[in-house]
């Protein structure tokens, strides 16, 4: 069998090829399509946001608690306060032992003790909210004798702890060997080479992975629902349950009330853009040399 | 092997205690380091300890349910708080549905993004794009719930669930009406909203990081670039693909908010797409607040602890997959 | 002057009759139906950055063309440019032309796949899909559709194992993985795996240059088995192996063309006073 003369030009495309080339521009194409149908809901979303909630932006929305139910008017005030204040309770109770747990894992490595504290934290990424929300009622709550903004953000810190660890896990990694080692080298303690080399370098990486933990939080909504319960008025105290937005939108979108729906949509647009401030501020202020853009 | 004399500086040697096999070698000299590695251990050992307290917690909460009606519960249709009688198969029946439909739906299109993405799509559409995947992963659950409740809903019920109900839903109990709108399906359409962007972020990865050697190779024989995609790339990524599509599974089987506001919310296993149900968070959203007597209660937890423990295995088995995948791709 | 290395390899190796030696041209004097490939003032560039700098160039039919260089002369983007492999490339750009039997390469409507049938090539690194022996050298095959059920698809892929030197080798485990071979295995099958195809021209670039000394000489054997049925262009950054394999060869230099000609002409008695220093390594 000798190498076959082709004979014929370079065109014209056999009918099995010309098959061949519709066939695979047609699924490339369909590829695009997918793509545009999952960008579609976004956009969708995004107007949607704007067309019911911009009319119900006013001054008085930021600053008032809900109105009586029925009556118009009122506002989310309380409840943007209440997301704050849950948020740095939990970054305040959650982020030492993240970050000290990350510490450790990166410092570990390996071995089976490292590993399977590891496994377990990414399993706890995966619990649902709500799960953790019914075990901090069990274990706070009942203790307590009733809802409070400290069982809110003992909930939040819980579903930031697994998120935090592995995020410090990674860039307390990523800082190059050398420098540890130059430490080291110097004659540097262990601990002294982490908190004083190690970390600072690591920081902004940390901080990024910080912020947008706690921007996932934020918009949390069902570990608050047994824990922080919400409130119609403003916070009375770390002791008594507290509003939240994500736990007002929720209220006002279930709620018969026309009036309340709009608000649900004005105070969505509030915690998306403050979530997607937090991200954007992750991303784009803190610039770090060891992260992979 | 005699034990050696606790000495600062000397490298210990022979049997080791549990304690100094916890910690990095370097801890067994210098006091302060020792200390410090300690301190770390501590750390790094909340999060287990964290973990069984949550299980135990739980448990123990549920066992009064686990107790009364011991393994029938699963396999119990009726959820009547007023009569204390409790099974949780419609939850079950509802969180399966849901998700599978979610899965069936968002898998092709996550795929079909993420060879978009990767394959065909010039830098300056490929960013936009993918930047505006991130900010589908960022929106709040509940914000998802609002829009699917006003705008989602009422959309399925009069463009797809009526027409189709009344068209063949006498022949097909699948697709059989009345068209609620808040139904299995619409809690399954706005799961896979949401759990598309993690499928196609992770498979994304996966993809690009399949060797250009093996696309050049495909090519090269003279293959065209759908075939090289589909018979080279794709099965060279399916481990890493599967691990994705189970996590995203496991993200299905846990949200809450979205599917609480548009499932419907009834307590019986569904009989139709079109008909409302219920998933495992989404009673518990809904009653926990209100649940009256220690029954109910312990009923609500026992759900918990099941969705629970049907997301960790889910998870682990998604991590596995994707751990499994790194290993390869040092090739 | 001479570098006796190469041009006692060059003697070595040559089997070639030598009826030749009275051309004076440097190029082969052969009707243009019968050139394999050509280029006219082909220019290349990745984005700003000129590669190539307006390549003429004739390779003759069923002869193995060596082109030659030090890193970065654009040896291996030109070889690219031949079956359009550079199209994977984004912002990529190019003058001139390269035909083919007459044929251009870049006309426009042209369809690469077509083109890749009849231009087979071997990479650097050798990239066995993770499929089995088999299924890799059927690939191709099965993918442009040219053996007809099974029995033809056998054949196939046995010739081309065949024609590889592979055969004997691994006739007891075709549905084993490919990835289970050695490197110079590896990469015979991914000959095999282009000859599969059944190409007319088969572009080699850098074939040997990850595989040990024996696994490399069998690869030269090979091509110079393969010499009588297809077109080889090699690229070779290893001069006394373009010496061992190659009837013309082909010198560049920072993306120019330098020089051409009969493989011992060029080593023994080059014409350029740049291909002289290259070639008795006074650079690159």
């Amino acid at each position: 069998m000798t190498a076959p003369q082709h004979a014929a030009p370079l065109d014209p495309l056999s009918f099995r090829d010309r098959r061949r080339r519709i066939s695979s521009r047609v699924w490339l194409a369909l590829t695009g399509v997918a793509a545009a149908l999952t960008v579609l809901p976004l956009l969708l979303i995004f107007f949607h946001l704007l067309r019911a909630g911009l009319g119900s932006l006013n001054p008085e929305f930021f600053t008032s608690v809900p109105a009586p139910v029925g009556q118009p008017g009122g506002g989310v005030g309380n409840g943007v306060l209440g997301t704050f204040l849950l948020v740095g309770l939990a970054g305040a109770m959650g982020l030492p032992v993240a970050i000290g747990a990350g510490v450790y894992l990166a410092e570990a490595e390996g071995g089976p003790m490292a590993n399977g504290i590891r496994f377990i934290t990414d399993v706890m990424n995966g619990i649902p909210s709500i799960v953790i929300g019914i075990f901090v009622w069990a274990w706070v709550v009942v203790a307590m004798g009733g809802f409070s903004a400290f069982a809110g953000g003992v909930a939040l810190a819980i579903m930031l702890l697994p998120m935090v660890t592995r995020t410090t896990e990674e860039m307390v990694r990523l800082v190059p060997r050398e420098m540890k080692e130059g430490a080291l080298a110097l004659g540097f303690t262990r601990w002294r080479t982490t908190l004083g080399v190690v970390l600072p370098a690591a920081r902004s990486g940390i901080l990024t992975g910080v912020l947008i933990a706690l921007a996932r939080i934020a918009g949390e909504t069902a570990p608050l629902l047994f824990t922080a319960f919400g409130n119609p008025f403003w916070s009375a105290g770390l002791g008594e349950p507290i509003a939240a937005l994500p736990v007002q939108i929720f209220q006002y979108a279930i709620s018969p009330f026309e009036e309340q729906h709009k608000q649900a949509w004005a105070a969505s647009l509030l915690l998306i853009a403050l979530v997607l401030a937090m991200n954007l501020a992750a991303r784009f202020l803190i610039r770090s040399p060891y992260r992979s853009r | 092997m005699q034990p050696v004399p606790e000495q600062a500086g000397v490298l210990a040697t022979g049997t080791r205690s549990f304690a100094s096999r916890l910690l990095p070698r370097y801890a067994q000299g210098n006091v302060a380091d020792r200390s410090y590695a300690l301190a770390l251990g501590a750390f790094g050992l909340a999060i287990p300890v964290l973990f069984a307290f949550i299980v135990v917690r739980v448990g123990v909460a549920s066992w009064p349910a686990i107790q009364r009606f011991g393994l029938g519960f699963v396999g119990g249709t009726t959820w009547d708080p007023v009569a204390g009688q409790f099974g949780a198969l419609p939850f079950i029946f509802g969180t399966l549905a849901s998700s599978l439909l979610a899965l069936l739906i968002a898998v092709p299109l996550s795929i079909g993004l993420a060879i978009f993405l990767t394959e065909l799509a010039p830098r300056w559409l490929a960013a936009p794009i993918a930047f505006g995947t991130e900010l589908l992963a960022a929106i709040p659950s509940v914000v998802y719930g609002l829009w699917a409740i006003f705008v989602l809903v009422p959309w399925l019920r009069s463009s797809i669930q009526e027409p189709v109900a009344n068209a063949i839903g006498d022949k097909v109990g699948l697709f059989a009406g009345p068209a609620y709108g808040s139904s299995i399906m619409a809690g399954g359409v706005i799961l896979a909203i949401m759990i598309v962007p993690f499928i196609s972020a992770v498979s994304r990865e996966v993809l690009a990081a399949v060797p250009v050697a093996q696309r050049e190779a495909a090519l090269a024989l003279g293959a065209t670039r759908w075939e090289m995609t589909w018979q080279v790339v794709l099965p060279y990524a399916v481990p890493g693909i599967i691990g994705a599509i189970i996590l995203g599974l496991g993200r299905a089987l846990g949200e809450t908010m979205a599917i609480t506001m548009v499932i419907g919310n009834r307590a019986e296993v569904a009989t139709s797409l079109f008909a409302p149900g219920a998933t495992m968070a989404s009673v518990l959203a809904n009653e926990f607040a209100e649940a009256s007597d220690d029954l109910h209660l312990a009923a609500l937890m026992s759900i918990g602890l099941l969705l629970f423990g049907i997301t960790i295995v889910v998870n682990s088995v998604a991590r596995f997959l994707v751990w499994r995948v790194s290993l390869r791709g040092g090739k | 002057m001479q570098d006796t290395t190469v041009q006692a390899s060059v003697q070595r190796a040559s089997a070639l009759p030598l009826n030749e030696a009275a051309m004076p041209t440097e190029t082969p004097t052969q009707a243009p139906a019968e050139l394999a490939i050509r280029a006219d003032d082909f220019s290349f560039w990745y984005g700003g950055t000129r590669a190539l700098n307006d390549i003429t160039l004739e390779m003759p039919q069923k002869q193995v063309t060596a082109l030659i260089g030090p890193s970065g002369c654009g040896k291996s983007t030109f070889l690219r440019s031949i079956n359009r492999m550079n199209d994977l490339i984004p912002g990529i750009r190019h003058d001139g032309d390269i035909t083919l039997r007459g044929e251009s390469v870049y006309r426009t409507g042209l369809d690469v796949v077509q083109l890749r049938k009849r231009v087979g090539m071997v990479f650097q690194k050798s990239n066995p899909f993770p499929k089995s022996i088999y299924e890799n050298v059927a690939y191709g095959a099965r993918v442009n559709g040219l053996a007809k059920g099974r029995r033809a698809l056998d054949e196939l892929v046995e010739h081309s194992l065949k024609q590889a030197a592979l055969w004997d080798e691994v006739s007891d485990r075709l549905d084993r993985s490919a990835l289970g071979l050695s490197g110079g295995q590896q990469q015979r099958l991914c000959i095999a795996r282009a000859l599969a195809v059944q190409p007319e021209v088969l572009l080699m670039d850098e074939p040997a240059s990850a595989l040990d000394p024996i696994a490399t000489q069998k690869i030269e054997e090979l091509i110079y088995e393969l010499k009588d049925q297809y077109t080889i262009v090699i690229v070779t950054h290893n001069m006394q192996q373009a010496a061992r394999v190659s009837d013309y060869t082909a010198f560049f230099y920072m993306g120019s063309l330098v020089e051409m000609g009969r493989t011992n002409t060029l080593f023994t008695n080059p014409r350029e006073e740049r291909t002289e220093a290259y070639i008795t390594g006074r650079f690159g």
